[in-house]
């Protein structure tokens, strides 16, 4: 049942419409959780005994820094899988994951040097963490360009891949950054998940934000996904029936 | 071609593609230029501060290191590209990682062993103390092969497009990054006076796991590129 429904996701048409079917509920449980993950970590959380109200950036900082990560390990395997079995469906996760994955790691860069301002004093350091996050948006933006540059698609999509792969050495450099160098950027606050050094009220909506990050990465890679699915298979028969359709 | 063992099918393809090295000896010479070039570009745009062309030194002579191995990463495969001996490697009995490892080896004997013999050079004129030299001949001889083997990589998956080059670059020089900052610092602590032992350790370790990872994910890349 469960391997019958892999092999029917690696179907472009049946991907498609089951993707269409997902978005929705994507959406709407990220823009709930948005809602929810944003009213308690912005009025109900209490303030930071240190650092007063503008910690609360961490909500959606933390969250985008993580996801930055989480999208290129996605990114990684599926090159890895499509590298291996030559799967369409994972080669057009890895390329429509590229954009989301380089606009959450601005995010956090931005989102953080905001932060570093009021609480550091200046907008940037030369710090192993923030130097090692800005070279993971450097090699999104490599992954980017490369696949723009190559016409044929599949060609593309498994160079990506290759690069994907050389470039996953960055992620663990990045997560132990912190523990490894002692540097301005303060440590991981929550590492262990039976004792985390925050209090459970400001740590819930924090949670509660990365899962609704996590909903609209699902979501959008979706709809990027069925952009490129319908991009790759133009001169087959169901877009055109598809598309005919859709003009009646 | 399959009654050739492996090593000398590995040292055939050394052995000529040292010689086309030779045989375009004005060429060989521009990498090493360019390196010395690049470096006395930094003290005329800084001024003529002794000690801040000594503080920047050691990055400034790595970050040129950089760029002269970044310019000449383009020629790696191209020659062999555009006449069609790559396919053959392909075709060939024997592994293409280890024929990928000999062009890298002949590219780095070409390109990147000249940066190490004029080095001392440049660090005289940096106003690098000479009790440091040492550590930075040592960071360029661990960490120059590392940035032909990173490279390779780049070069592979972009031999077959047109304008590679700058593409080439931006893929290449965020992975260059670790051994940029192993090395300097290790230079750094050589001028203080501290051991660098941990550092040049690093730059050892990136050197062995390139060696080892880097053909191969080039071999993959080249029949990417050629498909």
């Amino acid at each position: 049942m469960i391997i019958r429904f892999f092999h029917q996701m690696g179907s472009p048409r049946y991907f498609y419409s089951v993707a269409g079917k997902m978005i929705p509920w994507f959406m709407t449980s990220f823009l709930i959780t948005l809602l929810v993950g944003l009213y308690y970590g912005l009025f109900v959380a209490p303030a930071d005994y240190q650092q007063g109200e503008s910690y609360r950036i961490m909500y959606i900082h933390v969250p985008a820094a993580w996801m930055s990560m989480f999208i290129y390990v996605v990114m990684a395997v599926s090159g890895l899988i499509s590298l291996v079995w030559r799967i369409k469906m994972t080669e057009v996760v890895v390329i429509s994951s590229a954009t989301v994955g380089a606009s959450f790691t601005f995010l956090a860069l931005a989102t953080g040097s905001l932060w570093g301002k009021p609480m550091w004093g200046t907008w940037w350091v030369w710090d192993a963490r923030l130097t090692a996050e800005l070279l993971l948006l450097f090699l999104y933006l490599g992954i980017i360009a490369l696949h723009s540059a190559i016409e044929d698609k599949r060609v593309a999509a498994r160079a990506v891949s290759i690069l994907a792969l050389v470039g996953v050495v960055n992620i663990p450099i990045i997560h132990y950054s912190v523990e490894w160098w002692n540097t301005l950027h303060q440590p991981a606050s929550i590492t262990k998940f039976d004792k985390p050094s925050m209090d459970m009220s400001m740590l819930v909506p924090l949670l509660v934000m990365a899962i609704s990050f996590k909903l609209y990465y699902g979501a959008v890679v979706l709809m990027r996904a069925r952009a490129e699915i319908v991009e790759r298979e133009r001169n087959t028969r169901w877009v055109q029936e598809m598309v005919e359709r859709e003009v009646k | 071609m399959s009654t050739l063992s492996l090593t000398s099918a590995f040292s055939l393809l050394l052995k000529r593609d040292l010689v086309l090295a030779y045989r375009r000896r004005a060429e060989l010479v521009n990498p090493m230029l360019f390196f010395v070039l690049v470096t006395a570009m930094f003290p005329l745009g800084i001024g003529n501060d002794a000690k801040l062309i000594e503080a920047v030194g050691p990055g400034v002579i790595w970050v040129a290191a950089l760029l002269a191995a970044l310019l000449s990463l383009d020629s790696m495969f191209r020659s062999d590209y555009d006449d069609g001996s790559l396919e053959q490697f392909m075709l060939s009995a024997h592994p293409v990682s280890i024929l990928v490892l000999a062009k890298i080896l002949a590219h780095w004997l070409v390109t990147g062993l000249p940066l190490f013999i004029v080095a001392p050079l440049l660090a005289v004129l940096l106003n690098i103390p000479a009790s440091a030299i040492p550590t930075l001949m040592l960071t360029l001889i661990l960490g120059t092969p590392v940035l032909s083997l990173i490279g390779s990589v780049g070069v592979a998956l972009t031999v077959g497009l047109r304008r590679g080059g700058v593409i080439l670059s931006i893929l290449v020089l965020p992975l260059y990054v670790p051994v940029l900052i192993f090395a300097t610092d290790a230079v750094k602590t050589a001028i203080v006076g501290i051991p660098t032992t941990a550092q040049l350790s690093i730059l050892s370790a990136m050197l062995v796991g390139s060696l080892v990872l880097a053909p191969m994910a080039t071999a993959a890349s080249l029949r990417i590129s050629l498909s």
